[in-house]
């Protein structure tokens, strides 16, 4: 660490500790709301309010006993998983095929694929609350998953995009001159380089899966409904704690997420400092 | 490049052939993507703004009448053929039980259009031929408007094909009879204010981001590993939780018998509740909440590239520390300033779920309006025409963040 040799004014050291205390109160600020909902999941209480009289497992056993609930983490899932692989596949296709060729219409097709990012996510919903009822997949799995595949596979493209930044593109072409078929090329040499982020794009397609509730309000029948979707439900009839006790399931999905993403990417830093 | 040889010349071929190659298999791999994009995100956002400039609903209920009203140029009496299509269209479309989907049309057009045109179906039914063959009578014996030349005109302005009368009134402007553009009357006027609030919240949710959000990122990089970790977390764990969880907690924390409020009273700053939640408070603060890390990260990224060396040399020139900060380290993280704020502000915009949650009735943005007029009121033309008014900021937005992200990536 170099550090100044220049001797701080007492202002510099009062500013230093504005700026410390303030970068305090901002972490607070953070992180305070999500801690503040997660024990309600444990009150023996009617709603959604401090204080907690008593602790108890009423409302996790509520959630995990309710039929609704339990329906709604199972579809929160299914869809999530479903989606991000149908996401995964296409995007680290795509990833590849834009990393490195010029073709005719790159950038507009860049501009597409990255679009699902950008655009109002009411505007998609109702789009494809329209353009899904003449075809029969409104209410149904197949609607809300192909909704979510798209709306993940922006992910996928970006992360797989910036592992291939780093990737020596002569390594294909050794292992073509080696007479490796393009496919086996890919599998042995590409992939293995590549996956720390395929697997982060996969993951980033299914939290924004398992996160999304706007196209689910449009699309889902009742027997589809996800859990963001019956929180949604939940915070606008009842504020009850079982809302506390699915935010805490959400959380713990959340931190599962978040842990996997930093450890890949650990690894695909280590590798780029090994190659 | 004179004395190019035969074989070298078939080495360049070759190359070319192979680069060709791989040109197409670059293309089939995107392709498939590209397709599913085309089908499932592309034709749906357009099969929705297109209904924003169609006009369907009067043409297909009532054909005759729009036969009559298309070959008319508008102006001076309504031609008499009008009369028996209109009553003949009316009374099919009410044995058909489509007659409140033009009903609804000209509830647009006309002041009272729906009621006119129900009673008229319901009196219509019962009238097999007009006394001396003249519909024109009977209408004006239902109600004085329909014989008035600008129900005519209206119901001419509603036959379609398409029409400006959507993506005028998301912007409070409508048609006069004599077809001048002019601005709604001030007590009607809606959509500018909804437009101006959509702006005015998500600026100052850009603000508050910016203002939280630089100190902190700053901080994030001037510290050591350890402490840049801890801080790291803190943005990373909120960003990963659930928009749901996050709306969930704010509601918690700022209800009338919330957190915050006990705190306040309990220290004594205040002896009764404040309102924070269901209010602008509210949708601002978790607003803010939610974008702060789409702020933090990208400016923390550019910190990261700035070198301190900078700062410590135009100390040594004799820059005060406020100098140094704004002549020198500020300038420099001006990208990331732009690249955050047009994040977080492009994101606000077409927010949904936390001003409909956390909000009361005056803080409704866009989305909220386009939700509304889908599910509620059956607007489909004025919902699509807001979403064309939303997705053009979000494009030019976006169009303008490009330019900055990549202008950076080759700088």
């Amino acid at each position: 660490m170099s550090q100044s040799t220049m001797p701080l004014t007492p202002l510099e050291r009062l500013s230093g500790w504005a700026l410390a205390g303030f970068a305090a109160l901002t972490a607070i600020f953070l992180i305070a709301p999500i801690l503040a909902i997660l024990p309600l999941g444990f009150s023996d209480g009617e709603f959604l309010v401090y204080p907690i009289r008593h602790f108890s497992m009423k409302w996790m056993e509520a959630f995990f006993a309710s039929e609704k609930w339990a329906v709604a983490v199972k579809n929160s899932f299914f869809i999530g998983a479903l989606s991000a692989a149908i996401a995964t596949v296409l995007g680290t296709m795509a990833a590849v095929g834009l990393a490195r060729h010029d073709f005719f219409g790159k950038k507009l097709i860049t501009g597409l694929v990255l679009s699902p990012l950008v655009v109002p996510i009411v505007i998609y919903a109702v789009g494809l609350y329209f353009f899904f009822a003449p075809l029969g997949l409104t209410q149904t799995y197949t609607g809300i998953v192909l909704a979510h595949a798209a709306l993940g596979s922006p992910f996928v493209v970006v992360t797989v995009g910036a592992s291939l930044a780093g990737f020596d593109h002569n390594l294909m072409r050794a292992a073509a001159s080696l007479g490796a078929p393009p496919m086996l090329a890919f599998r042995r040499v590409m992939l293995p380089l590549v996956l720390p982020g395929v697997v982060t794009g996969a993951l980033f397609a299914f939290a924004a899966s398992f996160d999304e509730v706007v196209t689910v309000l449009f699309l889902a029948a009742p027997d589809q409904r996800t859990i963001p979707r019956e929180m949604f439900s939940g915070l606008r009839e009842s504020l009850s704690p079982i809302i506390a006790a699915a935010s805490i399931v959400m959380m713990a999905t959340a931190i599962v997420l978040l842990i996997a993403v930093e450890l890949l990417k650990r690894r695909a830093e280590r590798m780029r400092n090994e190659a | 490049m004179t004395d190019v040889t035969a074989a070298e010349r078939d080495l360049v071929r070759a190359h070319a052939r192979a680069e060709r190659g791989r040109r197409w298999t670059a293309f089939f791999l995107v392709a498939p993507l590209f397709v599913f994009l085309i089908f499932t995100f592309l034709v749906p956002i357009g099969d929705m703004l297109r209904r924003s400039f169609m006009d369907g609903d009067v043409a297909s209920v009532w054909p005759q009448t729009v036969a009559v009203t298309r070959a008319w140029d508008g102006s001076g009496e309504a031609p008499a053929a009008l009369w028996p299509a209109l009553a003949a269209d009316i009374k099919a479309s009410a044995a058909s039980d489509t007659v409140a989907v033009a009903a609804r049309r000209l509830n647009y057009a006309i002041d009272g259009g729906r009621t006119l045109v129900m009673k008229a179906a319901r009196r219509l039914a019962k009238i097999e031929t007009p006394p001396n063959g003249d519909w024109r009578a009977v209408f004006a014996d239902l109600d004085e408007t329909w014989v008035a030349p600008k129900t005519a005109a209206a119901i001419r302005r509603a036959s379609g094909p398409v029409t400006d009368f959507y993506l005028l009134a998301a912007l409070d402007l409508r048609k006069t009879d004599a077809g001048a553009i002019v601005t709604t009357p001030e007590k009607d006027r809606i959509y500018r204010t909804v437009l101006w609030r959509t702006f005015s919240v998500s600026g100052m949710v850009t603000l508050f981001a910016l203002l939280i959000g630089y100190p902190y990122a700053y901080l994030m990089t001037r510290s050591s590993k350890r402490v840049a970790g801890v801080m790291t977390v803190f943005v990373l764990l909120p960003f990963w939780t659930s928009l749901l969880v996050r709306t969930a907690a704010w509601i918690v924390l700022l209800q009338e018998h919330g957190i915050l409020n006990d705190l306040l009273m309990r220290i004594g700053l205040i002896d009764h509740p404040l309102r924070l939640i269901f209010n602008r408070v509210g949708v601002v603060v978790a607003m803010t909440h939610v974008l702060l890390p789409f702020m933090v990260l990208p400016l923390a990224a550019v910190m990261k590239g700035i070198r301190p060396e900078t700062v410590r040399a135009a100390r040594s020139l004799g820059a005060t520390p406020m100098t140094a900060f704004r002549r020198i380290y500020f300038p420099q993280t001006l990208p990331g300033v732009a690249a955050g704020a047009l994040l977080v502000f492009i994101s606000a915009i077409g927010y949904y779920i936390t001003p409909a949650l956390v909000g009361g009735a005056d803080d409704q943005m866009l989305s909220w309006f386009i939700a509304f007029f889908v599910n509620d009121t059956i607007n489909w033309g004025l919902a699509a025409a807001l979403g064309v008014v939303l997705l053009a900021c979000t494009t030019v937005l976006s169009v303008v963040y490009a330019k900055i992200a990549t202008g950076r990536r080759f700088a």
